[in-house]
């Protein structure tokens, strides 16, 4: 074996000599969750609004729910979604298991609670005055909507790289519904646990640097956005 | 209809296989060749021989090349799976610590060599996983009188390269497939101790999934593997590799 510092010099190699499989894990990772984010953060944010603005039953209860969601397991999530994209379960018949789009269920579904949860406290804090002052003006509910969406955006920045965050990283769900398919689900993550099983640590060590890179660059970006915040408020 | 059937043809054909055949390089180097002469894409879905019969069982993949015969026909014969074929075979083998604790060195009789183990107490690891490898060990602890010990004997539930790992760093005896252990040989303080037995022998079969009860699997793409890889050229190939310079697999001449 060759220590980490070695390990870690052939790895910065291998990363930058360009070697086309090693682009292609993380090509797919990106792929799946900048696609998961997308999709989720429209319906995440209107559902994080209503929670906020509209008072109706079960409205604290279905909070608490999304708020609880926030820690569950993504094996879980993986496995609930496996057994449901079987060709023996219920959607079966989508041929969906083993495809990047399984992939982005389960990250959707990963990342869903904790844009609710986020985009509910960031516009909970917001000023009420913003959504009552556009509807005397006469702006529709939905333009009303936009205008605190807008007013608290930097928490909402926030709130979707956290979201993110936690959906690049992520192992079990992707393992469990992907299949770490070489050059089809096989992502960053997945590829560095199977890379370790193999002792292959070269390739590991080049993927977690891209992660880690990344990670970063979400914090940095955080940082930024959330001082942005409180210069607003 | 011909819109359906070129639909079916770009299908991807799904092969669940185990560790030992993809984390050799063996499907990385056979499978080009057949997708270059069919046109089909294979997605190879690497797990342990017991998840890869449950995948094939459930219609979520199209074709199972495994190595576990008693599991390979019962699941053929329940219904699940047509047209096996046996394709390939390597062997077993027994690897531990050089200060060889439990004297394994030199023995040829695998249930022997456990006897040792348990008799000694040495620390055993099983991949206590449904493998087939995991399989092929518990078959031949049941020829034990002797059971087999927590204190001694753990179960990694992991892949073999895994499981050779943490072997090495405790210092510890395990069974192995011979292609994981070439790989891992120069990375492992272990040694090979025990081999040649014929109960060590390490057949694998291709099974295709049963497109009767399941319509939608890629059946003719799976039949077109399963020719492919029992034919000369297949063979040939399969002989050809080599790991660290020597050979893996040996192919099985079947009759028919």
């Amino acid at each position: 074996m060759d220590g980490l510092l070695g390990t870690t010099q052939q790895a910065l190699q291998l990363l930058l000599t360009g070697n086309p499989e090693l682009w292609t894990i993380v090509g797919v990772s990106f792929s799946v969750s900048l696609k998961a984010i997308i999709f989720t953060t429209p319906v995440a944010l209107v559902l994080a609004f209503v929670l906020a603005y509209l008072d109706f039953p079960g409205n604290r209860l279905l909070l608490s729910v999304f708020n609880s969601l926030l820690s569950v397991p993504t094996v879980v999530v993986g496995l609930l979604l496996y057994l449901l994209l079987s060709r023996q379960g219920p959607f079966g018949d989508l041929k969906l298991l083993f495809t990047q789009t399984a992939m982005v269920v389960a990250q959707m579904i990963l990342c869903f609670p904790i844009l609710v949860a986020l985009g509910h406290a960031a516009m909970q804090a917001a000023d009420q005055r913003a959504w009552e002052t556009a509807r005397t003006l006469g702006a529709p509910p939905w333009y009303a909507m936009l205008t605190v969406l807008y007013e608290v955006r930097f928490a909402l920045i926030t709130a979707v790289l956290t979201g993110f965050g936690r959906i690049i990283s992520e192992v079990g769900a992707s393992m469990m519904v992907g299949g770490n398919i070489m050059g089809f689900t096989r992502n960053i993550t997945t590829a560095i646990a199977l890379e370790t099983s193999k002792g292959e640590f070269v390739q590991g060590v080049a993927l977690g640097l891209v992660l880690l890179l990344l990670a970063f660059l979400l914090n940095f970006l955080l940082g930024y956005f959330q001082g942005k915040g409180k210069l607003i408020a | 209809m011909w819109l359906f059937t070129s639909f079916v043809q770009a299908a991807p054909l799904r092969l669940a296989t185990t560790t030992s055949t993809d984390n050799s390089g063996l499907m990385r180097e056979l499978l080009p060749y057949f997708e270059a002469k069919t046109g089909y894409k294979v997605h190879v879905i690497a797990v342990g021989t017991g998840q890869a019969l449950r995948l094939g069982r459930d219609g979520n993949v199209d074709v199972v090349l495994v190595h576990a015969p008693k599991a390979e026909l019962q699941f053929v014969e329940a219904g699940y799976g047509i047209n096996r074929r046996q394709v390939m075979s390597n062997d077993f083998v027994f690897v531990g610590p050089k200060h060889d604790p439990a004297g394994l060195r030199r023995l040829r009789d695998s249930v022997q060599a456990l006897q040792r183990i348990a008799a000694t107490q040495s620390l055993f690891i099983s991949r206590g996983d449904d493998s087939g490898t995991h399989k092929k060990e518990r078959s031949l602890w049941e020829k034990l009188s002797q059971k087999s010990d927590p204190a001694w004997y753990r179960e990694a539930g992991q892949g073999m390269g895994r499981t050779l790992q943490i072997a090495g760093e405790l210092d510890a005896y395990t069974l192995t497939d011979r292609g994981t252990w070439l790989v891992f040989r120069k990375r492992l303080p272990l040694e090979l101790l025990v081999e040649g037995d014929p109960r060590l022998h390490n057949p694998y079969g291709i099974i295709a999934v049963n497109p009767k009860r399941h319509p939608h699997v890629n059946h003719q793409g799976a039949l077109a593997l399963i020719d492919w890889i029992t034919s000369d050229e297949g063979k040939h190939l399969i002989r050809e590799f080599k790991l660290e310079g020597r050979p893996l697999f040996v192919p099985i001449e079947t009759t028919d």
